[in-house]
Parts: C-alpha cells; structure tokens; sequence
C-alpha cells in the first residue's frame, strides 16, 4: 500500500531506487512490489521490533566525544540498499585492481622505491606523511601481502557512476553491523530476500580466518584478534569477530614476547600465537619500535615480526598508502604498476601542498570539501557550501599555515535510497564500502555496510555524526 | 584459556551471584519486617551491617529508613556491591569476554542490566512494595544460569564461572544466617516465641529452603536451621554444598584427580572443606554462630586470593606458575 512515485522525490540527485522520470530501476520491482503491498505502519513495527533487537544484542559503538554515555547503537534502517550484479562487477573489478595496485605501491615504497626515482609520486609528499614508518623499510612480510583486509569508501555521482572517496587500508571496521544488519533483515523480509536470491556474506569470518591462516607457515597456526579493548569505539566487532571465528581475543596485558616469539598468557602457563589480526594502530604495536607510551601492544612485538615468527594483519606501515594526499595519486599508482586504467575513478582532489592547487582551493574555498590528511571519522574536516564565513576564513587560515595537511574536493552529490523516516520513506545519501580481503587471491565481499546520512540533506553518513547504516543487498544480476 | 578471561568469567560467575544474593536479602528483610508485632520499629541496620558495609553506609547516610536502605542496597552505584553495581560489572566483565560467553547469554544479562537501570530512573526504592520488581530481577538472573546450563560447553570457561558463582553464594549464605544474628529480638527472653520463629522462617524462605528443611528437618529450631544452611550435603545454598561444588571446579580445571592438592587455592579450598566436613552443628555453636562465619568469610578471601594468584596472575617468564607442594 506504498506508493512511492507520488510522494517521494530526490530533487534532481541519483536515486538508486527511482530514475529521474520516477520509474523503478529493473532491479528494485522486486522489493517495490513488497512495499506496495504492505502497510506504512506494518513498516514501522518492523523498524521498532529492529530498534530493540540492536539494543537487546548491545550492537554498540563507543564515543569519544560525549560525556554521558559511552556506548551507542548505530541505527538500523531495515530499507535495504539494492545492487544490480552488473553495478557490482564494476565495483569488485574496480577494487581488485585497485588494491592490487596499492599492494604493489606499498611495497615498493619500503624497498626499492622505484616510483619515487621514476618520479611518479614526490619523494617529499612520502616522507612528511606521518604515515611512513621508518622500521618497515626493507622488510618484505608473509606471503609479501601488506593490505590483508580493507575497506574501501566508495559514492556514486549524480549520473549514478561509483567513485572511490577513501581507501582505508588500516584497521577499517563495520564488517560487523554488515553481518548483523543481514541476519535482521533476513528476518524482517525473509520472501523479499529470498525471491531475490541476494548473494550471500555470513561466510566472511570463515573466509577471513582462512585468510589469516594462509599467512603463517605452521599447519594449524594459532591465531588472535588484538583489540585495544573494551573502551575502543569497535569493540563489539572485535569481540563479534573474534566469536565468530573461534578465536582468542587478545589485549596488549595478554601478551608477552620472549626470545623473538609472541606468547598469550593462559591459566595453563605461555602459549605461542602465530597470526595476529591486530585492530591496534600500527604505532601501538610495540612500545620498543614505535610509540614509546603505548599500553595496548606489547614489548618486543615487531622484533618477533621482523624475525618472521608473528604474521600480521595488516601489515604495520599500510597507512602509507592510506594517506589523504597519496590518495591522489592513485590513479597514477594504478597505472605505473598494473599500466591499466583505473576501473573506478578517483574523486577530484586538490593537494593543498602543491602551489597551483593550493591556490584553487584558498579562492574557491566556500565550494570544496577540505579535509584534514590524517584525520578520520567525520573530524577535521570543513564542507564549504555548509559553512559560515568565518569557517571559510579558519580554514584558509589552516591550509596557509600547514598546507601538507591538507586537501580539497569538489562538493559531492551523494546518492540517495529510499530510507524510513517515521512512517514516510523519504531519500537520504549514502556511502558504500565494501569489503576487501587479500590472502590467496583478492576477493570482494559481495555485500557491503552502507552508511546512509539520516538527516535530511546531510552529505556526513559518520556513525560518529548521526549516521546509521543499511543492509546492502547484491543481486546476481 | 587467556588468564584475563578466565579472571573476568570467574568474576562474572560471582557478580552474578552476588546480584541475585542482594535481591535475597531485601527480599528476606522485607518479609522480615512484615512479621513485626505492632509497635516494633522496622529493621534495616542489621541487613547492612551483614552486607560488610556498614561503615561505607553510615559516611553518607545518617538514618536506616526503609528506602534509604533499599537505594542503597538494589540501585546505588556508589555502594560497590549494591544489586546494579554488582549486574553492571557482570556485564562489563562479561563485554571483556563476549566472544566467550553465548548470545542468548550475553543479551539476556544485557537485558536484566537494562531492566534494573530502568528501575533507577523509575526509582523503584520509592514504591511501597518494590519486592515484584526484586523478585523479577532474580527470576532474570536465574534465567541466565538455565541458559547457561543447557548451551555452555563444560570446559574450563564453565568451571571458572561456576568457581565464582559458588564461593560467592557460600560467603552469601554465611551473610544472610548472619543478618539473624544482628537482628535484634525485644528482649532475650524472645528467643523461641513467634515472632523468633517467624524470622527463622522468613530466613529460610529467602534462601529457597524452607521447604526442603521442613522435609528434612521437620520443627523450626535454631540449630537445625544454622546445621541446614552450614553443614548441608545435599541442599544447594548451604556453605559446605557450595565449597564442595566449588572444590570440584578447582578440579576440574587443573584436570587432576582428587584427593591432595597442586597449588594455594586447591590447598586453603580443601582445607576449609574438611573442616566443614569434620564440623557439626556443636561445634559451630560452641564457637558461636557469628565468629564461626566471620571465619568463613576470612578464609573465602584467601582462597579467592589464592586462585587470582595461581591462575590470573601470570608472570613473563615460561615458568612462574605457582607451585606449591
């Protein structure tokens, strides 16, 4: 009983659901018709009965900085996100070749550096990213994979076309909400979902422990999830992670090194650990190589590292090609090292550091998105079109003042997805990541979290920000 | 298995004991004070003063009224042992661990944790009769050990849990005979009339035993009673019960066979639980009730001590696990 071509409009933007002239896309019908046949308020108990699930399960993530209250649930809207399998091959190719060219890019830059004497990336721009870590150069690791699991931001442009807004090849989290999201909506459209034959992704905990494994020499290596603990704003995937993939969850205190090997301490005495899916920052490993006050890795870590008796996940020093300025560069990257053409396109990006561009950016400031290089999660970042004047002006002031901290992008208009706001559906913008793991081959999760700004007009989709998240649904064709 | 999760699995067993202990005790007192013959001031003192927090009571609060009391012994989170203190640390210990813990079990005690933090801001304590609401927060908690019995493997995460959950209850059962003992009767002369035996009952009732001591023990007297929940082989709230299935976890959990002991906490364990085995109810008496508790309450610290120690604690070095022989 919903009919959304009266009531529904996305002012001119991508809708993922309904084109410019308020048709259904082909690969919507499906989900359309359901709507069609049930009640708004029907609707919304299910959205209710969603609610309190998540908050019964304790789905939550952490704050940083609120005062009350550290643990927050990331809202569920049970409309789920729909792919076509032909929209999702550009995406899974697109990646592939990306991370695959990264992979390369990596390593190369702690060896032998060719891209920087062939002058394809400025030697500069590398060593003043806080990103390069000096105790890598020279170290090839297991198998010579650096970036084992990423999560790659993607949007889609006002003609509907994917582009890569972030590559984030750390520690990216939200694997988990995706899982979870599946097994509600599952239940919450179980005909839906089945007539759909939507691919499946509650086999990636088996696919990630494989993955882990593949990176130890040992038979039946033993494996933990080092997690900063329970203050950390992903613990529940952590914990959620390491359930479903039988493993310990370790903190630092658990730890200990001896003679160049990684032990846990258990009530029966020392147990050696052969792969460690680490969601600690590279500069918290280990006190001794990195951060000297870090609590949360252990003593002597990356020694048993280098010696190659501990596999990592992701390799430390990853974040060198996860750097908003580097990020420029990828579509170069991708074509010095695979001498392809990008599949998925980067967004326009301005480096505040070189001088043509910071200009553009101090001129045009009110039109661009500048974001700060090393920051994440929503912060340090100003969008001019939403801004006041004296934002513009600070910001000026900033790029000025550090302008290797700095870049710019063209404001962009998000996709939108029919989305539940009370008992309307109305559109809101998203962003997609995918996930991507790298052991043997590379694979794509062929599902992703999609994050969706549920504030209307918002362009910010962070959790941190009152974003929330949907189920993403690809189809085989 | 981590010495840190067996630590914080160890410590959600005895939190969650101790939660349901508490709403026990305000349970017990409550009925308690039901029975007062008309003119008798109720009663809250005696139920801290066995709770072991009396002094802690006493520097915030000037009076012993009823929902001072009740606040402070259900919903404050200031009193470190209060019934909401108690569930929410079970549940951060049981977040620290939740890759170990079953997801029925995880959300049911995230729902008791919800449930009683909607009692704070309802403030229940306020309410005439808060005892459906006490009640219902026990039954929660009795739900998460019936999941737990029928879903959690019997490997060394359940014989620490269980560990924690019966030398709580045993120092628990020790408290609540102990609040009889602080509770005042008019005069001397009292001991043995109704209003003696009415409390006794009430005792009993809180513990989920009156039924059973009456099919055991059949009149109401005061020494069978203290022989009931001290010495008692087969009922599962009495202390001896608790430290026997409590020495069976130990042993468990170092897969050796009985008899003889291999570390501290096997060795205090096993001692206090020949001790009791060798006892009867005379010899409680003749020591009196109250300092053959406190007793109790002592050595279940050591042990409790003894196996952080042994199991917790461990060192850098290959090979500092403690060793006694």
């Amino acid at each position: 009983m919903i009919n959304l071509t009266n009531s529904y409009s996305a002012n001119g933007l991508y809708d993922e659901m309904l084109s410019e002239k308020k048709e259904c896309r082909s690969h919507y019908s499906t989900f359309n018709k359901m709507l069609e046949s049930i009640s708004s308020e029907k609707l919304l108990e299910y959205q209710q009965a969603t609610d309190r699930a998540q908050v019964s399960m304790g789905m939550t993530f952490n704050v940083y900085h609120e005062n009350k209250g550290i643990e927050k649930i990331l809202p569920l809207d049970i409309i789920p996100r729909i792919i076509s399998g032909k929209e999702w091959s550009i995406v899974e190719e697109g990646l592939k070749q990306r991370i695959h060219a990264l992979n390369l890019f990596i390593h190369d830059i702690y060896n032998k550096q060719k891209i920087l004497k062939d002058k394809v990336v400025p030697e500069d721009l590398l060593y003043s990213s806080g990103n390069f870590l000096k105790p890598l150069v020279g170290l090839t690791p297991p198998k010579s994979i650096w970036c084992h699991i990423s999560g790659s931001d993607l949007i889609r442009d006002e003609k509907g076309d994917f582009y890569v807004l972030e590559d984030n090849l750390r520690v990216p989290s939200g694997v988990s909400y995706l899982l979870e999201n599946r097994e509600i909506l599952k239940r919450v459209f179980p005909n839906t979902f089945n007539n759909l034959h939507v691919r499946p992704v509650s086999d990636y905990p088996n696919k990630l422990l494989r993955m882990l494994q593949h990176l130890s020499g040992k038979e039946n290596p033993v494996v933990g999830l080092l997690s900063p603990g329970i203050y950390n704003s992903a613990y529940f995937e952590h914990s959620y992670l390491a359930l479903l993939m039988g493993i310990e969850l370790i903190v630092g205190q658990d730890l200990v090194v001896n003679n160049d090997k990684v032990y846990m301490k258990t009530t029966k005495g020392l147990h050696q650990v052969d792969v460690i899916y680490r969601r600690v920052d590279d500069t918290f490993l280990d006190p001794l190589a990195f951060n000297p006050k870090s609590m949360l890795g252990a003593k002597g870590l990356f020694d048993a590292y280098k010696k190659g008796n501990l596999a990592l996940a992701n390799a430390p020093g990853t974040g060198v090609a996860d750097d908003k300025a580097i990020y420029a560069y990828v579509p170069r990257i991708i074509k010095y090292y695979l001498d392809e053409e990008p599949i998925i396109s980067n967004v326009k990006t301005y480096i505040c550091a070189e001088k043509s561009d910071r200009d553009y950016v101090l001129e045009n400031i009110e039109d661009l998105v500048v974001k700060e290089t090393n920051a994440a999660g929503g912060y340090g970042m100003m969008i001019g079109p939403k801004s006041t004047k004296e934002e513009h002006a600070k910001f000026r002031e900033l790029v000025k003042k550090n302008p290797r901290t700095y870049i710019a992008q063209p404001t962009l208009s998000l996709s939108t997805v029919p989305t539940l706001v009370g008992n309307e559906i109305e559109p809101r913008h998203v962003d997609l990541r995918p996930f991507i793991l790298y052991g043997e081959d590379i694979e794509v999760l062929p599902g992703a979290l999609t994050r969706v700004a549920l504030k209307k007009g918002s362009l910010v989709v962070n959790s941190s920000q009152g974003g929330g998240s949907k189920d993403t649904w690809v189809l085989n064709d | 298995m981590l010495s840190r999760v067996a630590d914080s699995i160890y410590w959600l067993g005895r939190y969650i004991e101790r939660a349901e202990n508490y709403a026990r005790f305000i349970d017990v007192n409550f009925n308690l004070m039901l029975d007062l013959p008309p003119g008798l001031k109720e009663q809250w003192q005696p139920l801290i003063a066995a709770t072991g927090d009396l002094d802690a009571y006493k520097n915030r609060f000037e009076t012993f009224d009823r929902k001072q009391t009740i606040f402070f012994l259900a919903f404050d989170l200031e009193n470190p042992n209060s019934m909401f203190s108690s569930i929410t640390k079970a549940r951060e210990n049981a977040r620290t661990v939740r890759e170990k813990i079953t997801k029925e079990s995880w959300e049911k005690l995230n729902e008791v944790y919800l449930f009683v933090q909607e009692g704070v801001s309802r403030k229940v304590w306020e309410q005439e009769d808060p005892r459906e609401f006490i009640t219902n927060v026990k039954y929660k908690v009795q739900l998460l050990y019936g999941i737990a019995d029928n879903s959690v493997a019997r490997t060394e995460g359940w014989y620490f849990m269980r560990l924690g959950q019966f030398l709580e209850r045993a120092d628990k059962t020790s408290r609540i005979l102990d609040v009889k003992y602080h509770i005042l009767l008019p005069s001397p002369k009292e001991v043995g009339t109704t209003l003696d035996i009415l409390q006794w009952m009430a005792l009993l009732k809180s513990v989920s035993g009156f039924n059973i001591y009456r099919q055991i023990y059949g009149n109401i007297e005061s020494s069978k009673i203290v022989e009931f929940l001290v010495l008692n082989k087969f009922f599962p709230r009495s202390i001896y019960f608790c430290l026997i299935e409590a020495e069976d976890c130990l042993l468990k959990i170092s897969e050796s066979p009985t008899r003889g002991y291999r570390n501290n906490a096997e060795k205090h364990l096993g001692a206090l639980c020949a001790h009791l085995e060798y006892s009867d109810v005379n010899d409680v008496i003749n020591l009196g009730l109250h300092e053959f508790l406190d007793d109790i309450q002592l050595k279940l610290i050591h042990i409790s001590n003894a196996i952080h120690n042994n199991f917790f604690k461990i060192g850098s070095s290959l090979s500092n696990q403690e060793q006694v022989q």
